[in-house]
């Protein structure tokens, strides 16, 4: 029972450090999507800042630094992807993907290039990376029974930017429902007319909004190389900013259940491993793959309406064209 | 969009498309000559590995094969207005049903009799698999860019599910079906040639290449030339004015994509039947994505599909000898060139609009 027990709270550790790109993606998604950007591209600016992250701790020994240029790669990246959706009114899904397909490729060109370990970074020290930090108490807290120890297991004991992403929930509906930008942000992917006639201007708008996506992007892909994992290792995001964009459909466009999507991603996605050849009463092998399938098919169940209703900003996906008589 | 610049086709579909392709080559060369290479003996070593001799040219139009099939998926797709970014899910799960297919009968039929059935099982499989995110579309009003990226993950699971668990030849470690039995392998062109007298060298290119060049054809007579062509580009165009003209657009796009889904899958027929020749994981390699490049880049018209594929083809044959020439660069480089494309000729297709006709403007005001 005790076994058990402890087996429990390690999946919810798990599942919060697996969550933790997926969460920060999903809120740079948000942003995007509120303002009438559809942003494919989240893939590709996370798997570009988790090289720039890995790359520039190496070379700099800073993990700060690593973290400075991640956001830097990230955000000008989200602003091409403006400059060809915003600016030259382009297709927003095939921006999307190209830059999805640039960042696969040129992470590995430059990796190769740099380092010469065909496409990986040097793995990094502990002290150039960011690392776990036990919060005050936890090992006092372990003597008290259930909520201690989930303290000392779950809550305690991950890096900085575990908490960062958590705190960004909050703020992001901050942001979000409760600022006058956040105000125009919802109004301009609903109705960029509207806004338009405002004063307000489109393009700035959605330019920001762009300019939030790759922060937090950047923030998840050095999280990815410098905190989860101690080096750059090709196509690393593994499909991560895809699973955020669904969970952020899966959250229908709103932070908290978008929260919620992430860690029930996160926490499948951790299930997966330890459920990884176990056998099963009955069932026999569980096959992992369902496991690891379900929060794409829980997705186009919901997007199908089956269980629930998830409407997109109405403006989400159509370039602004401003009138002119 | 709304105001786009008026120019003359020749110059719309010439000399646009071609400033963009430039422009994507060009930062291509920016990132080689960041690497420290040299980008003009670069695209020798490419040039010289796609086309240089006739095993080259063999594993360039092999390439090509699986471009022209996807490429075909997108652009089908795009004539109704809708994005199908799923053709890797699509040609994957095609290659399944060739595989199961080719698996249950190889003993009992020889390659010929194999083939249109292996067409139809590529054509049910991939245009299944397509249906579903179409009818979602249609009836359920599901955006088809997100399901048919989910789709992609689900086949790709359900894919790794079957070859480990279920299709695995006996007492093998890694996750593949058995080989098909030799009758069943689809005619290689070394074999074609030799047939006729000629000897080539060995390549994976086979009888596909010319199935892939009449589904160009047929792609074309039936966007162009027949009733449900019509309806799929009157609803692409205007879905008020498909309604009006008796076109149901809920069964056009549902139909669409599965037709879509069937090119996609045609995939298999190239990489199962007519290389691979057993059924293993990932054998699709991003063909389906780089359909999307190829479709843009050819304006979603067969002819210039059939030249993007192979313009593509040749990128990742070439991009393959990048390996042996240079310490700097590897074929990863492709990848790249392939993203860049896919921006300049895609997502940025308009940018150099307004310039080019300003120019054009100029000239003619200095004819007078």
């Amino acid at each position: 029972m005790e076994e058990s027990y402890l087996l429990v709270l390690l999946t919810l550790d798990a599942t919060l450090r697996v969550a933790t790109p997926l969460i920060l993606a999903a809120m740079a998604g948000l942003f995007a999507e509120r303002s009438g950007v559809i942003d494919i591209g989240l893939e590709g600016k996370m798997l570009a800042a988790a090289f720039a992250a890995a790359a520039t701790a190496a070379a700099t020994g800073s993990a700060w630094a690593g973290l400075a240029v991640a956001i830097l790669v990230s955000v000008a990246l989200a602003l091409l992807h403006g400059f060809a959706c915003i600016t030259h009114r382009g297709n927003q899904v095939v921006s999307g993907v190209a830059i999805n397909v640039i960042a696969s490729g040129l992470t590995v060109v430059l990796g190769i290039a740099w380092f010469h370990q065909g496409g990986r970074t040097p793995t990094l020290d502990a002290e150039f990376r960011f690392t776990e930090h036990a919060l005050p108490f936890a090992e006092a807290a372990r003597s008290i029974p259930v909520l201690g120890t989930i303290y000392a297991e779950v809550i305690s004991g991950h890096n900085f930017l575990v908490y960062l992403a958590l705190a960004m929930v909050p703020l992001t509906w901050w942001v979000v429902y409760r600022t006058r930008f956040g105000l125009r942000l919802r109004a301009v992917g609903e109705n960029p007319a509207a806004v338009d006639t405002a004063g307000i201007s489109v393009t700035g708008l959605r330019y920001s909004a762009m300019a939030i996506a790759g922060l937090l992007c950047g923030i998840a892909g050095a999280y990815l190389s410098t905190a989860h994992s101690a080096a750059f290792v090709r196509d690393m995001t593994a499909g991560k900013g895809y699973m955020a964009l669904a969970a952020m459909i899966f959250g229908k466009w709103k932070p908290v259940p978008a929260l919620f999507a992430c860690l029930l991603f996160g926490f499948l996605d951790a299930l997966a491993v330890r459920l990884q050849g176990v056998e099963i009463p009955v069932i026999g092998v569980f096959p992992v793959q369902l496991i690891q399938a379900l929060p794409y098919i829980l997705t186009v169940v919901l997007l199908a309406g089956f269980i629930g209703k998830a409407v997109a900003p109405k403006a989400s996906g159509t370039p602004y064209v401003k009138e002119r008589t | 969009m709304s105001q786009p610049v008026k120019l003359p086709p020749w110059i719309d579909i010439g000399v646009i498309p071609a400033l963009n392709i430039l422009a994507a080559l060009l930062v291509s060369a920016l990132v080689i000559l960041a690497v420290g290479e040299d980008p003009v003996k670069a695209l020798e070593v490419m040039l010289y590995g796609a086309f240089g001799y006739d095993e080259a040219i063999g594993y360039t139009l092999y390439y090509t094969t699986n471009f022209i099939f996807t490429g075909l998926a997108v652009a089908i797709a795009f004539h109704a207005g809708l994005f199908n970014i799923g053709g890797e899910g699509q040609a994957y799960i095609g290659g399944l049903g060739v595989g199961l297919l080719v698996l249950a009968l190889d003993g009992w039929l020889p390659w010929y009799a194999l083939l249109p059935l292996a067409i139809v099982a590529a054509a049910l499989f991939g245009g299944a698999w397509a249906a579903v995110p179409g009818w979602l579309q249609a009836y359920r009003g599901s955006h088809i860019v997100i399901t048919t990226i989910m789709f992609n993950f689900i086949a790709s699971a359900l894919m790794v599910h079957l070859m480990v668990n279920v299709l695995i030849k006996p007492g093998q470690m890694s996750p593949e079906s058995r080989e098909f039995a030799e009758s069943a392998w689809l005619p290689m062109a070394r074999q074609i040639a030799g047939a006729f007298g000629f000897d080539i060298s060995r390549s994976p290119l086979n009888l596909s290449f010319l199935i892939a060049l009449v589904a160009a054809v047929l792609v074309t007579i039936f966007i162009w030339r027949t009733r449900w062509g019509y309806a799929i580009r009157t609803v692409g165009r205007n879905e008020t004015a498909a309604i009006y003209a008796g076109i149901d657009p809920k069964k056009t796009v549902f139909w669409t994509m599965a037709l879509s889904g069937a090119l996609a899958g045609m995939v298999g027929i190239n990489e199962i039947m007519g290389v691979q020749h057993k059924l293993l994981l990932n054998f699709t390699a991003g063909y389906g994505f780089t359909g999307i490049a190829v479709s843009l880049m050819g304006r979603n018209h067969p002819i210039g599909i059939v030249l993007a594929s192979l313009l593509f083809g040749a990128l990742y044959q070439g991009g393959a000898e990048l390996d042996f020439e240079f310490e700097q660069i590897t074929r990863d480089m492709v990848v790249v060139i392939q993203g860049l494309i896919i921006l300049f000729s895609g997502a940025l297709a308009y940018m150099f609009n307004p310039m080019v006709a300003r120019l054009v403007g100029r000239l003619a005001a200095a004819k007078g």
